[in-house]
């Protein structure tokens, strides 16, 4: 199960702390092993530091595995040079945050330019445009040249985060690793942008990773789902598996903390009786 | 190209009384050091009475030696806005690549560029520059470039490039963190490439005030050398009218038109570019601009609502 596939194995990662003389060792990463497949998507689902986005910055060659090894069709990702901009181009990242991912001193056409002639160094002037356009097309940015002269802070954050995504398709990536998409975006927009995202998947047959720490919307979005705690991956399984029949009390206690429409308005009376009981 | 003029206009600091009274003040110096050494006298031309006050014939009177004041200010502002231009240039240019290399490289390199940085700001400014200043000026073979403003200009830019090269080195780390550089660098953005394309733009409001800020200090370190008789002996600024000044007993015989209009255009540059300055201020920290707006509205607000007064202004 290599070929065709972006593997992530055995990976490791120790942070050092140091608080004057002490230097402690903190476990973000351990062992952690997965397989992303081309057109179908995992989902890493854990609190925050848990150790989901050192994952996702070790995938997109941010920061180096203490040990183990990221594998793009079974071979190790690569450290500098040709190479390194070879699995750049066929790994992609959509940050957290849209509203710092995108330089505010840039155009919209800076930031899915320069991805789209670095990785196509033939490309013209022109041709890039062209493509620009249609880049901003298929994230439903149309019609795409009203965005071109635009400025990140001109838009709006479902805007930007599309923005993002556009431009990580830019080099033709076969692989996204989406770290939180949506968490910072409103919520009536959310679905919109995992639709998207969705419909670009099964178009380009691209490979997700989808990091969140909803399970709802891992449920919905994805295919596996692996649960993160403190560095370890607790549990792991088809996504309906792992919602309907939550093996580790830790995937108890995140599928409890969600909201439950059978269960709305229970605080609420909660609240209300103990009130009433102490007057 | 529609596009440049926008990334222009981005930059730009609001127009506000500060930045409109700077820029004036400033616009009107420079002006008058392009303009005046052109119809006035020959500032070197000692045949005329000395020590004569404002007259008709020499607008601000004469000095001791017979110069014609008037035209000694003028080449003198033009002199001194030279040193001020060249030296604040230069001390950028240094802050830049100390700085923001710095910044964004981290690791050992910070490390050997922020102890040079370091070591550059505690010694004590002006003694270092008038030792070198006084070393260069001895030495053999420079000939005319010896006693030039040029090189006084140089001295005081690479003596006076450490404060900003720590403030953009604070900046530059600062920006290295954020998530377009991250994006870029998953782009595939090479180094440089990041630095003076993502994260340089970015510092350009904060690089201007730096500038700025050099000029003044060229000007001011410029005059203060001059005075002490260290500054360039073959040009006229308005520090070496100072120091002319003050070695032909201007005060002691009362000709106040002798060094108060020197002084004066020194002090008159300086809060030009200080105004110019904090409308720049207001770019790089747009808290400030609304601090006294917020300020006001809580007196309004404690006078009316007859609240406890006072509190922390936003």
């Amino acid at each position: 199960m290599s070929a065709g596939s972006l593997e992530v194995r055995n990976l490791s990662k120790d942070f050092r702390l140091r608080s004057g003389l002490k230097v402690s060792v903190l476990h973000a990463v351990s062992d952690v092993s997965f397989t992303v497949q081309p057109g179908r998507t995992v989902a890493l689902v854990g609190e925050s530091g848990s150790g989901k986005s050192t994952i996702a910055r070790i995938i997109a060659r941010l920061e180096t595995a203490t040990s183990g090894d990221v594998l793009l069709d079974g071979t190790p990702s690569p450290d500098r040079g040709a190479a390194l901009g070879a699995y750049r181009r066929q790994v992609q990242m959509v940050f957290q945050d849209p509203f710092a991912s995108l330089n505010p001193f840039h155009t919209i056409a800076h930031h899915i330019e320069r991805p789209l002639r670095l990785h196509h160094p033939g490309l013209g002037a022109a041709e890039a445009r062209v493509r620009t356009i249609d880049l901003l097309e298929r994230v439903a940015l149309t019609p795409g040249e009203t965005y071109l002269n635009r400025r990140p802070h001109e838009l709006s954050g479902g805007q930007r985060q599309r923005v993002a995504i556009a431009r990580a398709l830019a080099p033709g990536a076969r692989f996204i690793v989406a770290d939180e998409p949506v968490s910072m975006l409103d919520v009536s927009i959310r679905v919109e942008v995992l639709t998207l995202l969705a419909d670009l998947q099964r178009t380009e047959n691209l490979g997700v990773l989808y990091i969140t720490h909803d399970l709802a919307t891992a449920r919905h979005f994805s295919d596996e789902i692996l649960v993160m705690l403190r560095g370890k991956i607790v549990e792991r399984g088809p996504a309906d598996e792992v919602i309907l029949n939550p093996q580790h009390e830790y995937t108890r206690a995140l599928r409890e903390a969600a909201a439950d429409p059978d269960r709305l308005g229970q605080l609420r009376d909660e609240v209300r009786r103990e009130s009433e009981g102490a007057r | 190209m529609a596009d440049r003029f926008a990334s222009i206009r981005f930059l730009m600091p609001r127009w506000s009384g500060k930045l409109v009274v700077g820029l004036v003040m400033v616009g009107l110096i420079t002006a008058f050091g392009l303009i005046a050494p052109l119809f006035a006298p020959d500032p070197r031309d000692s045949g005329n009475k000395g020590l004569r006050p404002p007259s008709a014939e020499h607008w601000l009177g004469t000095t001791k030696l017979g110069y014609d004041v008037f035209a000694q200010l003028a080449t003198g502002t033009q002199g001194s806005l030279y040193v001020g231009l060249v030296g604040g240039l230069t001390a950028m240019l240094l802050a830049i690549v100390f700085g923001i290399l710095a910044g964004y490289f981290g690791g050992w390199l910070d490390e050997v560029l922020m102890l040079a940085t370091n070591i550059m700001l505690v010694i004590p400014g002006l003694p270092l520059v008038m030792v070198i200043a006084a070393y260069v000026q001895n030495t053999e073979g420079l000939g005319d470039f010896a006693r030039s403003s040029t090189l006084v200009a140089l001295i005081l830019g690479i003596t006076g490039w450490a404060g900003s090269a720590v403030v953009l080195r604070a900046q530059a780390r600062s920006l290295r963190t954020r998530e377009y550089v991250a994006a870029a660098r998953v782009a595939g953005e090479g180094g440089l490439r990041i630095i003076f394309v993502e994260i340089l733009p970015n510092l350009v409001p904060l690089i201007a005030a730096q500038l700025i800020f050099g000029v003044m200090a060229a000007v001011l370190g410029e005059a203060g050398l001059s005075y002490l008789g260290l500054g360039p002996t073959n040009s006229i600024t308005l520090g070496t009218m100072l120091n002319d000044a003050q070695t032909g007993q201007a005060v002691g015989s009362r000709a106040w038109w002798w060094f108060v209009p020197p002084g004066a255009m020194i002090a008159l540059l300086g809060t030009g570019l200080s105004l110019i300055n904090f409308a720049i201020d207001e770019i790089v920290n747009p808290k400030l601009r609304l601090a006294p707006q917020a300020a006001r509205r809580q007196r309004r607000a404690a006078k009316e609502g007859g609240l406890a007064g006072g509190g922390a202004y936003a």
